[in-house]
């Protein structure tokens, strides 16, 4: 087991098993079908991330380094979190971008009881360390126990 | 963050509950991204991204909802995103179903919100708001709350204004506040390139290509172009415009670039050459090898990869008049080479709706009626927003598109080809 430490963005405590992209993730690309059409695992659609393309991400640790591409990103996220489709927590390698940092702060002001932990900077070591299935432990003060 | 007083009450509900969530939003979005302080936002209009009464999209309505109850309006008026949804362009009985039943079922209702909300005008619906027929069309140095990559690199690049590559519903938010946070491409530092790109090709790059090379590959990084002038020269003219529309489209949607400056060319390159470029920034040398790498390297994901194409999408983001008024020469050139009079495959070129109209008064607009061409104020990535188009084959230039869909990615040659000729799957 290892031990990462980041900044929390939005706090929480939680157990899941992770799912790992490389590579940015587009969050209108990958969550738009699923949540358009009743996929309430959150299968991921975005054909161009071979990480992520095809897998579960509702209820998952999802890991990666920031989100990419459409300005609505935030809003899907918003959304995801609005109908239960979130992941169970988001682990960013880097600091967060813009647009999952507004999908993050508008399910938390205008969501009740939306939860998804939320910690960035962990550090390009954590994403080399992590593969799929770990089972990863989010703690309140920002620490990712992977393994 | 320090706030001042107005700022201060706002917060503290001075103004009603609701306004207290706005204002907590823009100071929470600006604190993670250290900012110290907010900004008065300067444009005279907004832009939101999100134009498109989605079913899914139930979460966003209802947040709209509380914002139009509770009287808090932004003092700007606003553009939006292009339609989803256009009757000329064509669909089967199962997509028209679809289309209208199920997907965009809210499509008026969210207009009607838009509306109340501050839309421009009925027709203020278009990815390209700073084209000059629409309208919305901000100044250097304007600081700016939009949505919308293409439009937000287009803002900061070409305009010289400033935006941070803000998501949907921030966009609103900040506009209401009238205040934005101070970060990233705000600040005269997170202006600054940490990539110098070299274009060492022996023709001029594909826009939509090039953007797509640069943006994987510098992802949300600020890139300082050297060498593209060669090709469009040091000018702004339309076409250099329309060029750089397709290129930072791609360069926001196949990665995350929210500036990027053309050395010799855009307003701040012009004006501080290579004092933008950071110390120990970063190179990428784009030769036409690099171009191919990057063109092979797209997935082909029809369930059909040898199907002959059923429709062609041009136009995302929307195109310009003088791109409308080039591809009705080019289409009537190659067709009259080709001994066709009309397109062999159904093609929808995407404008504003202020462009087609103004489109509609030239002459080209019967000459490119004549070619079979569909122009469109449709939205193509909402059109194909759906699980029926994975089985449908769509052409495109547009590597946006391409991003977010099934459509296949072919240079404007290669389309020109295809539509005009035919023959090749």
């Amino acid at each position: 087991m290892k031990v990462f430490q980041g900044r929390v963005v939005a706090p929480g405590n939680i157990t899941a098993e992770a799912v790992v992209s490389h590579g940015g993730l587009n969050t209108l690309a990958s969550f738009q079908k699923a949540l358009q059409f009743g996929d309430k695992t959150a299968t991921c659609g975005d054909q161009n991330n071979p990480d992520l393309y095809g897998k579960q991400m509702a209820g998952k640790a999802l890991c990666l380094p920031q989100t990419i591409g459409s300005t609505t990103g935030g809003l899907v996220l918003y959304c995801a979190c609005a109908m239960g489709r979130q992941p169970a927590c988001m682990l960013f390698s880097q600091p967060i971008d813009s647009l999952a940092g507004a999908g993050v702060i508008l399910a938390d002001v205008w969501l009740e009881g939306a939860s998804m932990p939320v910690i960035d900077s962990l550090g390009a070591e954590f994403l080399d360390y992590v593969k799929d299935g770990m089972s990863i432990t989010v703690k309140q003060d920002g620490s990712v126990e992977v393994g | 963050m320090i706030l001042n007083d107005e700022q201060k009450a706002i917060l503290d509900g001075a103004k009603g509950e609701v306004m207290s969530k706005v204002m907590q939003t823009v100071i929470r979005y600006g604190e993670l991204f250290g900012a110290e302080r907010l900004v008065p936002v300067t444009s005279k209009y907004n832009h939101l991204v999100t134009s498109f009464g989605l079913k899914m999209m139930t979460p966003v309505f209802d947040l709209m909802q509380q914002l139009i109850d509770a009287g808090v309006m932004s003092e700007q008026k606003f553009s939006a995103d292009p339609r989803p949804l256009d009757p000329n362009v064509p669909k089967n009985f199962l997509q028209n179903l679809i289309f209208n039943k199920f997907m965009y079922s809210k499509q008026d209702f969210y207009e009607d919100q838009l509306k109340k909300l501050g839309l421009m005008d009925d027709n203020a619906f278009t990815c390209a708001c700073y084209m000059d027929e629409v309208g919305n069309k901000p100044e250097r140095g304007d600081i700016l709350s939009w949505a919308e990559s293409s439009a937000v690199v287009y803002a900061n690049s070409v305009l010289g204004a400033r935006c941070n590559r803000n998501s949907g519903i921030i966009d609103i938010m900040g506009s209401i506040a009238g205040y934005v946070p101070e970060f990233g491409l705000l600040t005269d530092e997170g202006r600054k390139a940490t990539w110098i790109v070299e274009i060492k090709t022996t023709k001029k790059p594909e826009a939509q290509l090039l953007g797509s090379a640069i943006g994987m590959k510098v992802m949300e990084d600020v890139p300082y172009v050297k060498g593209l002038d060669k090709w469009l020269g040091n000018e702004l003219d339309d076409a250099a415009c329309a060029y750089l529309k397709d290129f930072g489209a791609a360069t926001a949607s196949n990665g995350a670039v929210g500036l990027y400056h053309i050395d010799g060319l855009t307003p701040e390159a012009k004006e501080m050459g290579e004092a933008l470029i950071k110390e120990g920034a970063r190179v990428y040398v784009i030769d036409d090898a690099e171009l191919q790498r990057v063109y092979d390297s797209y997935p082909v994901i029809w369930k059909d990869k040898d199907a002959t194409p059923k429709l062609c999408f041009m136009g995302c983001p929307h195109m310009s008049l003088e791109q409308l008024k080039s591809w009705t020469e080019r289409i009537e050139t190659s067709l009259k080479a080709a001994g066709n009079k009309k397109v062999v495959i159904p093609t929808v070129f995407t404008a504003a709706p202020a462009v087609i109209k103004e489109f509609e008064t030239t002459e080209y607009a019967p000459r490119l009626k004549a070619t079979g061409v569909i122009v469109s104020y449709i939205c193509p990535l909402m059109y194909m927003n759906n699980p029926l188009c994975g089985k449908m084959p769509v052409i495109t230039s547009s590597n946006k598109l391409r991003t977010y869909t099934t459509a296949r990615y072919y240079t404007d040659d290669e389309i020109l080809e295809q539509i005009t000729k035919g023959g090749k799957k």
